[in-house]
């Protein structure tokens, strides 16, 4: 047993874990964030994606010990004052989703490729973005529409404030 | 996964003397190998010890043609570094092909190479870049490294601190992937030098790891062009077989994607 301190969507937090202990267990059992989601534990499905260090990381295959000291955003962490994050509402705008299960690695991935690529995203290049994260309801239709309309919408807000 | 023990080194120094220290120590980079082994409980070390934090394991630096990438230097920064794409496109073109794009943020190339995994692609580019392993310790020929499946010239404690090469005048590397693992079920990367010297290395079909293919670099040194490579036939009595693919199966692939990687080299 060790405190392991990091932050977390903003917030500085410490608890005892195991060195064993996961990523994705330490955020969802002792910081009761349960946003994230253990979808497969193989590292294939991205259902536990957060961003360490603002990078998208499967969490569930990262030890909590060696995320100590980072700073990791949670799907917990992206809505601002009461309001969706422009990937969320796309999701929602263009019913992303089905059962919801992948959804928030789906979009903490689409907030990730969105500031990689920006405003130059494809369908191509959302598709061989999703390479990690698995839905096992809506085909990715839904969900490649709603990550290009939030691209759109972001570099749209980006270039007004400009 | 069972109980583990985990450090954090500071320093390669710091690194080497943890492990020593620890009962069944194995040094952790990445860990998406290794964390994934161990939730299978495929592998239990007593303790890890975490080299990602380590500044001098980390970062490109590209002096003319010659390369040197730090071992926890993930797949991500290989893919997308400007200067290693101005010398050797081909290397970047294969770690932005590796697992997705969060294995790709936490996975190092010191880390694939340290695991050499049959199926890894970065045991290719290395062989066929003639790339020197650099440890703690010493300095080590790629040919001389992958000494066969999951097996290195790795010395109990040594650790890779970079890996280095010339660039070529043209490469490229053809991957056939498992759509579900992401590996190589066959990867061959080419490489010509100026001086016409050309290596083809392969992997993902090997029995024994990644090997090159005498036959292909004779061919192809004669006459650079996917068409030199029609007559060759590639033994399968030493190719891997799976579920997956046959000997028989691969070793099409073999030829396929050497065919695809020479019309691909810039």
């Amino acid at each position: 047993m060790a405190k392991v301190k990091m932050t977390v969507n903003g917030r500085q937090v410490g608890s005892d874990c195991e060195d064993r202990t996961l990523l994705v267990h330490f955020l969802r059992d002792n910081l009761a964030l349960t946003g994230t989601h253990v979808g497969c534990d193989t590292t294939q499905c991205g259902a536990c994606v957060v961003h360490m260090d603002g990078r998208s990381v499967k969490s569930c295959t990262i030890l909590a010990a060696q995320a100590a000291g980072s700073t990791i955003t949670t799907i917990e962490g992206l809505a601002a004052n009461g309001e969706l994050h422009p990937v969320q509402a796309a999701f929602k705008a263009n019913h992303g989703l089905q059962c919801g299960f992948c959804t928030p690695g789906m979009v903490m991935t689409a907030v990730d490729m969105i500031r990689r690529h920006g405003a130059n995203l494809d369908e191509a290049t959302v598709r061989a973005e999703l390479d990690g994260n698995i839905c096992r309801c809506t085909g990715y239709h839904n969900i490649v529409k709603s990550i290009l309309a939030a691209a759109a919408e972001m570099a749209g807000a980006q270039q007004a404030a400009e | 996964m069972y109980a583990t023990n985990y450090h954090r080194a500071s320093s390669v120094q710091d690194a080497v003397k943890l492990k020593s220290g620890a009962d069944e120590g194995k040094y952790l980079s990445g860990g998406m190998t290794l964390i994934a082994t161990m939730k299978q409980r495929l592998a239990s070390p007593s303790d890890l010890v975490d080299l990602r934090h380590i500044p001098d394991l980390k970062g490109i630096s590209v002096n003319g043609k010659s390369v040197r990438i730090g071992a926890a230097t993930t797949h991500f920064d290989v893919a997308s570094s400007a200067d290693l794409k101005a010398v050797c496109p081909a290397i970047c073109d294969l770690a932005h092909h590796i697992g997705d794009p969060h294995v790709r943020h936490m996975g190092t190339i010191g880390g694939s190479v340290a695991n050499n995994d049959p199926a890894a692609d970065y045991p290719s580019a290395l062989l066929a870049l003639d790339a020197i392993v650099v440890t703690n310790a010493r300095e080590i020929k790629a040919a001389d490294f992958f000494t066969g499946l999951f097996e290195t010239a790795l010395e109990d404690g040594e650790m890779i601190v970079a890996i280095t090469f010339d660039a070529p005048a043209k490469a490229a590397y053809a991957k056939f992937r498992n759509p579900a693992s992401r590996y190589a079920m066959t990867g061959v990367f080419v490489a010509r030098r100026d001086n016409g010297d050309v290596r083809v290395a392969v992997t993902g079909a090997g029995a024994d790891g990644v090997f090159r293919h005498s036959g292909m670099e004779a061919a192809l040194a004669a006459n650079w062009s996917p068409d030199a490579l029609a007559a060759i036939t590639v033994d399968p009595s030493d190719l891997m077989a799976d579920i997956h693919a046959s000997s028989e199966y691969r070793a099409n692939l073999v030829k396929v994607m050497a065919k695809r990687a020479v019309a691909a080299a810039s």
